[in-house]
């Protein structure tokens, strides 16, 4: 076994690709261990504490990508480093222009007069920085970091509101701009709606459905999580649905989001009043009195309120597939179950499917556990086991600490899946898979095995395990998503045609009276 | 509002600072996007982050850009010119007969690296201080011989550097701003004093340098009268120089205008036919003029309060110094020397490498020398790399310095003027270190050059410095 260092001087890798990239080379036979990792300071003291240090490492500048491999017995280094570097050969760009890289953000706008937006996606702790230098330079800006403290939030969107600029984020993972999508975004007709979201999946799950039921999309814009909390008071929020009210593509306006704190869902409230254009607001559980009487349009889902959007913006009813729930399917799943098979398990990377799936659930029964309730009672820690019906978000900050969001990587909750396979009192396992720009070309296909495994757990015990699927996609996404189906079914998955069918679906098939 | 309705409706470009794989989406939709690498700022220091964002600080910032805009002028505006030859002693601030100047921040006899300890040595029996290069190593460190930075005497060093009293060095003036800088001469071969040789070859070298090639380049300037340095820069960078280690264009324009001089002067036809084949056993001849240009100009832009703009990089073989505009006087901060990457001459190895070591760092301080290797792509089969390599260096330099100086220009990437201005600021915010082509000593002393590469300064020196300014501007905001 030994270990050898190599440099390559000024030679850059962002840090989702070397992630990658590494997971990829640690595959290659006859590597014990690789790590693939720029020089920083913080990469240096990684390699220290796994005990891959050496004055290779030491030498290597913040610019400089180090590879050091750890071999196993008898094998050719030369050959293992050739096999690293194979595996990290980047694809070759058509069309030129890409080729250049700056350093610095003044560079590339030097050079890019006409850019109106800046996309960050670096560590949390420097997101903000890199923001603010954004906004100086008269650009809007979407933080998809997570992990950005607090008060530096507040100050950014203080800070863009009187420059009139949009600040989305951080933590906002998705936003459709002129028919663009920019970062988490799935494909969907340019139309006549217009979103503003403070939830990722929450935002992509009503742009699907608006594109399943034949409407479309003027323009998508998240805000991130934290934006309708007190503390920030939904100034991004506020912002967007004005910036609708004005933007002459959109003619209905849909609000996104958990349910706001009281103060900022009266700014809200008060805004929406003003508004001349209909707004659908869908705040996951919301209260319908509240929101009926600021003038907006009450919707309980996303599938709702992306619904009463598109036939709002024009779109005959008649003409819509509603995808209304297969009744005789509940009841033949029911059939399957045992008794004792009373729970369900929902393993989620999407965290608003997860909180919207979660609330339906929680409308048939009082044990709903999950990893990010408000309430402390109904909260589990992420190590924790599961108890009663259980829903996780995978993509929960205290899982994506140094890893890729599951939408990335998929395989995370894998080892969960069988885990609640041999649970005997689980009767129905909830998975989401999401397409789109930035989701896994594959989802599907990494999870296979387990529900393979899964299913045949299960069967060896003598039990059925309904596995329940929603694929969140259009036909139009990079990802096939007539085959993503297609191999679940193959599986003996049933599919949810929706976040709301998915949550009806789960609680429908554990539930002992018969559903109306 | 309409700022935000502008995005909404005007077709999407994106600047994506992070993750590559939201760039490649986005060109699948047909978006134009700018990609920025993300290093962490200040490689993770939050004292450092802390004290950039301080210089940040609406109010300073804007005084930051007045005094690095005057620096930068400064530099331009400079006009050196070679003014004359002289010893050491008669010319050089501060020179006395018992002290030896060196290359690199201030370093003392015990510490230095095995060249330099080779080439003081020799300079010391050189001078007569001792009989050998035994009997010179105590008298180095009797305390008998006081040890000196060049740059804390007007004066630059290539390699070693090591200058002695009875060595000649070149003048040269600021004619825009009066300073004078000075450096001596050139040796011409590779096993010579300034890398750390002093075998009595050496020796022979620099008396025959003290008695013949320094007193006839001295007539010589004196029937001359000065010879303007900025133009003939500019014409060496266009024939394909970069003027650090590339030198054949400037040696030849050099000597072509010192000749006629030369031919008048009153030694004898021997002398002269000695002095024109010294010159043309090596390109190096121009090298040390180039560097007295720089550090003339770098003078002449030191000393202005709030100044984040590098006016010094240079290295002793163990530590690498750097100061900066905004901290006047001999301010140093230092780091260790760097290791110098690249072909080595037949029979030596990595191993047998010296750290980074010189003065010749000035030269990357004014624009030239590694800054400028998209000028002279033929260096590439002395330092190593590619030539798309050597082109982008000069692209990439751009963002770390603050303009380009129009009067020297690089003809392939459109007549585009060489990076000036090195920002303290700017190389801590990208992580992105100046890059300096040099040469290669064997780190033990009496053996020589060994090859040439490509090297950069460590992070520590920009780091420091940052935190200096940020403490001085806090002590001159609180006087205002």
């Amino acid at each position: 076994m030994a270990t050898k260092t190599t440099l390559k001087k000024n030679t850059y890798f962002d840090s989702v690709s070397l992630m990658a990239l590494t997971a990829k080379a640690n595959r290659i036979e006859g590597i014990r261990q690789v790590n693939i990792a720029m020089g920083t300071s913080m990469n240096k003291d990684v390699l220290k504490n796994v005990g891959l240090y050496s004055p290779e490492v030491e030498a290597a500048k913040p610019g400089d990508l180090m590879i050091v491999i750890e071999s196993e017995e008898g094998m050719d280094m030369d050959d293992l480093l050739q096999k690293v570097e194979e595996a990290m050969v980047r694809k070759t760009e058509e069309g030129g222009t890409q080729d250049v890289r700056y350093s610095s953000l003044e560079a590339a706008v030097k050079d890019h007069k006409e850019a109106g937006i800046a996309v960050v996606s670096v560590p949390g702790a420097y997101a903000a920085r890199v923001a603010r230098k954004a906004l100086n330079q008269g650009l809007n800006v979407m933080i998809f970091s997570d992990n950005v403290p607090l008060e530096e939030e507040i100050a950014l969107k203080k800070e863009a509101h009187e420059k009139g600029l949009l600040v989305m984020g951080p933590d906002c993972g998705t936003s459709i701009i002129n028919g663009k999508g920019l970062c988490f975004a799935n494909v969907v007709r340019k139309g006549r709606i217009g979103v503003v979201a403070a939830s990722g999946t929450g935002a992509q799950e009503v742009s699907v459905r608006v594109h399943d039921f034949g409407g479309g999309i003027s323009n998508l814009i998240g805000t991130g999580g934290r934006d309708l909390s007190k503390e920030v008071g939904g100034i991004m929020m506020l912002d967007g649905i004005r910036a609708l009210q004005e933007d002459p593509a959109t003619d209905v306006i849909i609000l996104v989001s958990k349910p706001p704190a009281k103060e900022v869902a009266n700014r809200i409230y008060t805004e929406v009043a003003k508004s001349v254009k209909p707004v659908i607001i869908c705040f996951i559980g919301g209260n319908q009195e509240e929101i009926e009487a600021s003038g907006a349009v009450y919707a309980k889902t996303t599938k709702q309120a992306a619904l009463k959007a598109v036939v709002l913006s024009g779109v005959p009813e008649e003409s819509i597939n509603k995808h209304a729930l297969n009744l005789p399917l509940v009841e033949e799943i029911k059939a399957k179950l045992s008794p004792e098979q009373k729970y369900i398990r929902g393993l989620f990377c999407g965290g608003t499917i997860c909180e919207e799936v979660a609330s339906l659930i929680r409308e048939s029964f009082d044990d709903v556990y999950t990893n990010i309730a408000k309430d402390p009672t109904y909260r589990l820690d992420n190590g924790s086991d599961s108890r009663a019906h259980t829903l996780i978000d995978f993509g929960d900050d205290g899982f994506t600490q140094g890893r890729p969001h599951p939408m990335i990587d998929p395989t995370l909750r894998l080892d969960r899946f069988l885990k609640e396979a041999r649970d005997p009192e689980v009767g129905v396992i909830v998975i989401d898979m999401i397409l789109g720009y930035g989701s896994h070309r594959d989802p599907v296909e990494v999870t296979l095995s387990a529900i393979r495994e899964a299913k045949r757990i299960a069967a060896e015990e003598g039990r059925h395990l309904e596995i329940l699927a929603f694929v969140l996609g259009t036909e139009l996404d990079p990802q096939d998503l007539d085959s993503q189906v297609e191999k679940l079914t193959n599986e003996g998955v049933t599919i949810a045609s929706s976040s709301e069918n998915t949550g009806l679906l789960a609680r429908g098939f554990v539930t002992r009276e018969v559903l109306q | 509002m309409s700022r935000i309705n502008d995005l909404l409706s005007k077709p999407l470009e994106v600047v994506n600072i992070g993750i590559d794989m939201f760039r490649e989406d986005l060109n699948e939709q047909d978006v134009k996007v700018a990609q920025v690498n993300f290093l962490p700022p200040a490689d993770g220091d939050l004292e450092v982050l802390n004290a950039l964002d301080y210089l940040d600080t609406p109010g300073i910032r804007e005084k930051v850009e007045a005094a690095n805009k005057e620096a930068v002028e400064r530099i331009v505006n400079s006009h050196p010119v070679l003014i004359g030859y002289e010893k050491a002693i008669d010319v050089i601030p501060g020179m006395t007969p018992n002290m030896i100047i060196h290359a690199g921040p201030p370093i003392e006899w015990k510490d230095m690296c095995g060249a330099m300890k080779g080439a003081v040595t020799g300079a010391i029996v050189f001078e007569g201080l001792a009989k050998d290069i035994a009997e010179a190593e105590e008298v180095a460190a009797s305390g008998k011989i006081v040890f000196s930075p060049c740059h804390e005497h007007d004066t630059v060093g290539s390699m070693a550097g090591v200058t002695s009293p009875s060595m000649y060095v070149h003048v040269v003036k600021n004619k825009t701003y009066g300073n004078i800088s000075y450096t001596n001469l050139s040796e011409q071969l590779s096993k010579i004093l300034r890398m750390g040789a002093n075998d009595q070859s050496v020796i022979d070298r620099l008396v025959w340098m003290r008695d013949v090639f320094g007193p006839i380049l001295k007539e010589a300037m004196e029937i001359a009268g000065e010879i303007d340095l900025k133009l003939m820069l500019s014409q060496a960078i266009h024939m394909g120089d970069e003027c650090h280690n590339r030198n054949v264009a400037g040696t030849t324009l050099l000597i072509q205008a010192l000749t006629p001089h030369i031919v008048k002067t009153s030694f004898s036809e021997k002398d002269k036919v000695d002095v024109f084949n010294f010159v043309a056993s090596s390109d190096y001849f121009s090298g040390p003029t180039w560097m007295a240009l720089c550090k003339n100009a770098m003078d002449a832009a030191h000393g202005i309060e709030y100044s984040t703009i590098v006016t010094t990089m240079c290295r002793n073989g163990v530590e690498f110094g750097v100061r900066v505009s905004g901290m006047e006087g001999n301010t140093w901060f230092t780091g260790p020397a760097q290791k110098v990457i690249g072909p080595l001459f037949a029979g030596f190895k990595p191993e047998d490498s010296g750290l980074d070591i010189g003065d010749s760092a000035i030269t990357e301080t004014y624009g030239i020398g590694g800054f400028a290797m998209s000028a002279a792509l033929a260096i590439v089969s002395l330092v190593g790399g590619t030539v798309s390599d050597a082109i982008s260096y000069t692209k990439k330099m751009g963002e770390i310095t603050t303009a380009e100086n129009p009067n020297v220009t690089i003809p392939i990437l459109n007549f585009r003027g060489i990076p000036t201005g090195i920002d303290i600021r700017k190389v801590l915010e990208t992580g992105m270190l100046p890059v300096i082509n040099t040469a290669i000593a064997h780190k033990d002393a009496g053996v020589g050059m060994i090859g040439a590469g490509i090297t950069n300064p460590p992070m520590d020196c920009f780091k420091k410095a940052a935190l200096d300014l940020a403490a001085r501007v806090s002590v001159l905001e609180n006087q205002a």
